[in-house]
């Protein structure tokens, strides 16, 4: 089973600092770490390759350091790592990054899964798995919490709801994303570490690929950011007590009020 | 300090301190109370590769090197003690193997010691044999293709939960040191039976065990090294094991010092926190400072080692009683610090406490090890 991980180098805290100037994260200080929910993609392409066979290739787009993250993923048993990465690329949304990733994956050639992250920890978006299933014309399932059954050319996966879940069954090659709930990654073995640390990560250039020149980078992003904030903490609402005619009746003025 | 570590060490050091923080430290306190043997923390460290540091790559291995296992030893001590001597004490079992085992034993044995997959133990100590282990009263007795083991092996780290036995008995006692060797027996040998668990006043994640030998038939093939090299197989082990104990220690001592050092800054008493008194920073001052120069003894002996030095005996006596000495008296004073909170199991600075105890003791107690220092310099200066 030949399977693609997609990943993302993200500053490590979950309150990501923006400078108010420019709308962009700010990165300085903050260490750099795989996407939290993208190294359980890692895990589960890792799986599926050690019980079904195959390879695990992970791809991510960024700087020159986000190779560092490809070393990692390759200390928890992929493969192989592709950077993908040129000035060309910068600025890139979700729209354009998943055109170009879905460019590379096109290049790489034959495979069976496509795995990604729900979402990554700094834009939270989640669109670029989706993304990459729209330019690629291929299924997407998201937020799969497990594989049930993988036969032949056919996938069946149990895809997490708010309440309860859903199976699905699709064909392959699929792009899945996944949630936290799919597995427990594993730590990198030693092992690992050496190969991580010889290992030949693949650079790809605009050169290389040989993409739209107008639906990459900046240009390529139809998305504004017109405003990065924090939301405001949940406040702990209003609880109405008292008779249930009366609590309904103030219910209703409340709504009104918020409504006007 | 910086040891100039290579990447290699860096990675041990780095990939053993993820483990501490993210599997060892949250169930440390949990195994000291249970005093279970840490099967699932043990399964993390062999996935990562850590038990096969001690071991050469031809035979599952990947380092060999007693830098690397010190490295370890001391990152996996630093949050618990008794979980990291479960690991120790299985490079303690392995050594002789390593150093003395014939290809074919070291083929049959050390791939699974090398993957985690079974544990080793090292069995010497007696009821009547301690420092003095040329007591030793278990028996070893040649019939045909076999040798029948007759006896008691006590305190034995890893005892019941390892597979795989190193232990001395005498197969010729009027020959008294001369007359001891070393074998190899594996768990589920008839004959070969266990005392009770201890109840210990540290590292408690750990197992200490009767070994008990009746008419315990051990194949002769089994036989490490020739008869009559026990002792050398046991001196020339513990050369090579001690560097571990220290680290242990240094691991112990240090995981104290963070915990006294995060304690002092957030305890707040007469309208300051106790960091801010000079009183406090003496004393976080010199057990840093303790630790250091402990660090660097072990570092050197662990480095001269996997130099391919010979006579280590005396540095790496050195470096074991110079760091479980430091890990007594920091860890007692983080308990000081931490005052009656320290004194409670709620905080874990009593339990480094406990730990540290019996790194003062056990794979020679400091007391032998001085005579191990002083003996070789009284002959080095008779040279």
């Amino acid at each position: 089973m030949d399977i693609i991980v997609c990943i993302k180098q993200v500053p490590e805290t979950t309150e990501v600092r923006i400078n108010p100037e420019t709308n962009t994260l700010i990165r300085e200080g903050v260490k750099s770490i795989i996407n939290p929910f993208d190294m359980y993609a890692i895990e589960e392409g890792v799986r599926l390759k050690e019980k079904f066979g195959g390879k695990v290739t992970v791809i991510t787009m960024g700087p020159p350091q986000a190779e560092a993250a490809l070393r990692e993923a390759i200390s928890l048993g992929a493969d192989e790592g592709i950077l993908i990465c040129d000035r060309a690329f910068a600025g890139s949304d979700t729209w354009a990054t998943s055109y170009t990733l879905s460019g590379a994956i096109k290049k790489l050639g034959d495979f069976d899964l496509i795995l990604c992250g729900k979402q990554a920890s700094d834009g939270d978006t989640a669109q670029v798995g989706p993304g990459i299933s729209a330019h690629l014309d291929i299924p997407q399932v998201t937020y799969v919490k497990k594989i049930e059954e993988v036969k032949d050319k056919l996938m069946r996966v149990e895809r997490m709801m708010e309440e309860g879940y859903e199976i699905i069954e699709t064909p392959l090659p699929a792009v899945l994303t996944v949630v936290k709930e799919i597995n427990e990654p594993r730590l990198p073995s030693l092992k690992g570490m050496m190969k991580a640390k010889s290992a030949q990560i693949v650079h790809w250039s605009q050169k290389e690929l040989n993409l739209d020149p107008q639906s990459i980078g900046l240009c390529g992003s139809p998305t504004q950011v017109m405003k990065i904030f924090t939301p405001p903490q949940r406040t702990g609402g209003q609880i109405l007590q008292g008779e249930i005619s009366e609590v309904a009746s103030k219910l209703v003025d409340l709504i009104k009020d918020e409504v006007h | 300090m910086d040891y100039l570590l290579t990447d290699e060490n860096k990675m041990v050091r780095d990939l053993a301190r993820k483990i501490a923080e993210e599997k060892v430290r949250p169930v440390a306190a949990k195994y000291d109370e249970t005093q279970e043997y840490p099967w699932d923390v043990i399964k993390v460290i062999a996935d990562a590769g850590l038990f096969g540091l001690f071991i050469p790559e031809e035979y599952g291995g990947m380092s060999n090197s007693v830098l690397n296992l010190c490295l370890a030893t001391e990152e996996l001590s630093s949050a618990c003690g008794g979980i990291a001597v479960c690991y120790a004490a299985s490079a303690l079992g392995t050594f002789p193997i390593v150093l003395f085992g014939t290809d074919e034993q070291k083929k049959k044995y050390l791939p699974d010691l090398a993957a985690g997959k079974k544990v080793a133990a090292f069995g010497i100590t007696e009821p009547e044999a301690g420092s003095d282990a040329s007591a030793i009263t278990t028996t070893a007795k040649k019939a045909g293709d076999h040798y029948i083991l007759n006896g008691i092996k006590h305190f034995i780290t890893n005892g019941g939960d390892a597979e795989t036995y190193v232990v001395i008995a005498m197969t010729n006692k009027s020959k008294g040191a001369r007359g001891a060797s070393a074998f190899i027996v594996e768990k589920g040998t008839p004959g070969f039976s266990f005392g009770k668990k201890e109840e210990k006043l540290g590292i408690r994640a750990s197992s200490t065990r009767e070994l008990i030998f009746t008419d315990c038939k051990v194949p002769a093939k089994n036989l490490l090294s020739k008869e009559g090299m026990g002792f050398i197989v046991t001196m020339k082990t513990f050369d090579i094991s001690r560097p571990g104990v220290a680290a242990q220690a240094l691991g112990i001592a240090q995981g104290a010092l963070a915990v006294a050092v995060k304690y002092s800054k957030e305890r707040h008493q007469f309208g300051k926190s106790i960091s801010s008194f000079q009183g406090i920073q003496w004393m976080l001052a010199d057990m840093a400072t303790q630790i250091e120069a402990a660090r660097a003894l072990v570092y050197a002996c662990a480095r001269e080692i996997d130099s391919g030095c010979k006579d280590v005996g005396k540095d790496s006596a050195m470096a074991k009683m110079y760091a479980s000495d430091v890990a007594m008296k920091v860890t007692t004073d983080a308990v000081q610090i931490l005052g009656g909170y320290g004194y409670m199991k709620d905080y874990p600075a009593e339990k480094f406490m406990r730990d540290a105890k019996i790194t003062q003791i056990y794979e020679g107690t400091n007391q032998i090890q001085r005579n191990i220092i002083a003996l070789q310099l009284i002959k080095e200066m008779a040279k």
